[in-house]
């Protein structure tokens, strides 16, 4: 992760916590994960519900007086919770990145209505009845069409990933 | 003037009518727009959850097919798309181990970016290319009297900031004022965040956001909340029984897509700006403009 030892230099001010829409809804706060980390508590870290309410607002990272990426730290504590996997079992958001990451392989684009039918089967079966007036709107809107269209190139970015998939086992 | 156009897998679904809008509303200003061929999703913020890497090769396909497709700079309506595409050009310019691997993996598909291919924002574009007070002169029906909340939402000038304030923008504040409209400078929620996916995996706290972007924009006296990102748009517009529901209120805002209203005050037909498409329904917000 590009400027990643950054994080050495963190001072615990608590501006990212403060500065968090969602800091409220979380375990620990990013101060707080910052402090764990460091302190080599990576699997509380990694385990806490945190890192996967953060919406990616950035508002931490224009404000870090260290310059710290904090949106970047959390995507890789991401990364780490699903390499390992220790994504809390059947939470959501690990549900959703991975079926969106999917939907991007299979068609070459996100898929929206895919990939929200895909969550509901597994995850939220409420959805279509909390949201049966606007989804049938946006549905006669035209706004959720039913068949995807895959781009041409759709086979190179598996190819993509399995080019950076060998160079990271040579690296090993 | 013409650019190359990116828009987004949101413009092929819920966004569409923002897609539609930008075309008609950019074939007004006479500026020509050629789609990205064969383009694919940037990735979103989902994508570097999972792997680092991919999400910058995946990403910079299109940069590659857009530094082979022409000289023109790219331009980007929705703002994760932005910021995704914005991000992997920095982190290409910051680290040669990111340029090296991202054009070893390009090299796998047969392809190659430089990493200079400019993205741009399409309200950069509007403000900074076209000029204001250009698109101004080509009013022919001025927002006169129509109270305008400007949200911009996060990904739209952080983390870059390349083109406003990631705090405090004002570009769309200004480019509404040149058409006409009573925009609400001090809109509290102008770059707050609507709580994105969140609305899927943890709806209370993003109802809770759109909660707070509403009574901020209904505060204000706003007849319509104009909108720079799909993502902001669907949770700000579709989400308002959900937020009623949870919160005792009685929203009903016109939402839009800052295209869609620009487009109006261009003389384009509600038709052609696809606002039919909105499920808060605008006529009274079209009604409203002086002829």
């Amino acid at each position: 992760m590009p400027g990643g030892e950054k994080i050495r230099i963190c001072q615990q001010c608590g501006t990212c916590t403060g500065s968090c829409p969602t800091s409220y809804l979380m375990d620990w706060g990013p101060r707080e994960i910052i402090a764990a980390f460091r302190a080599g508590m990576i699997d509380r870290v990694v385990k806490s519900n945190t890192i996967w309410l953060c919406t990616s607002c950035y508002s931490c990272t224009v404000r870090c007086p260290a310059g710290i990426k904090i949106t970047d730290l959390m995507y890789e504590l991401k990364r780490l919770a699903i390499k390992y996997d220790l994504v809390p079992k059947g939470g959501k958001g690990p549900a959703m990145t991975k079926y969106f990451v999917d939907s991007v392989h299979k068609h070459g684009r996100n898929h929206e209505v895919e990939l929200m039918a895909k969550f509901m089967l597994t995850r939220d079966w409420g959805l279509p009845f909390k949201f049966a007036g606007t989804g049938l709107k946006l549905f006669t809107a035209g706004r959720l069409p039913l068949f995807a269209k895959n781009i041409k190139g759709k086979d190179e970015l598996d190819k993509i990933s399995a080019y950076l998939d060998a160079q990271e086992a040579k690296a090993l | 003037m013409r650019y190359l156009y990116y828009p987004g897998c949101s413009a092929e679904a819920t966004g569409k009518a923002y897609d539609i809008s930008t075309r008609a509303m950019m074939g007004k200003l006479g500026v020509e727009l050629a789609e990205l061929d064969d383009w694919n999703c940037c990735g979103a913020t989902s994508y570097f959850s999972v792997r680092e890497l991919d999400s910058f090769a995946v990403a910079a396909r299109n940069l590659a097919i857009a530094q082979k497709q022409g000289d023109e700079d790219l331009c980007v309506i929705c703002n994760a798309c932005y910021t995704t595409l914005a991000k992997t050009n920095r982190y290409m310019a910051e680290s040669t181990e990111v340029h090296e691997a991202v054009n070893g993996a390009l090299g796998a598909v047969d392809r190659a970016y430089d990493g200079t291919k400019a993205v741009r924002h399409i309200m950069d574009i509007l403000v900074n290319d076209v000029g204001v007070d250009a698109i101004g002169e080509k009013v022919t029906r001025r927002l006169t009297g129509i109270k305008v909340a400007p949200y911009y939402g996060c990904q739209y000038s952080r983390p870059m900031g390349d083109f406003d304030d990631p705090e405090f923008p004002t570009t769309m504040d200004r480019l509404f004022e040149a058409l006409g409209a009573e925009v609400i400078t001090d809109f509290s929620g102008k770059a707050k965040c609507c709580g994105g996916m969140m609305m899927l995996t943890k709806e209370e706290g993003a109802l809770r956001l759109c909660h707070e972007l509403l009574k901020g924009a209904q505060d204000g006296g706003a007849d319509v909340i104009v909108c720079a990102c799909p993502l902001c748009e669907m949770n700000v517009e579709g989400y308002q029984p959900r937020v009623n529901k949870a919160f005792g209120t009685n929203f009903d805002i016109p939402v839009m897509y800052f295209t869609q209203l620009v487009g109006l005050a261009l003389g384009a037909d509600p038709k052609q700006l696809a606002i039919d498409k909105q499920i808060v329904s605008c006529d009274r917000v079209v009604a409203a403009i002086p002829a």
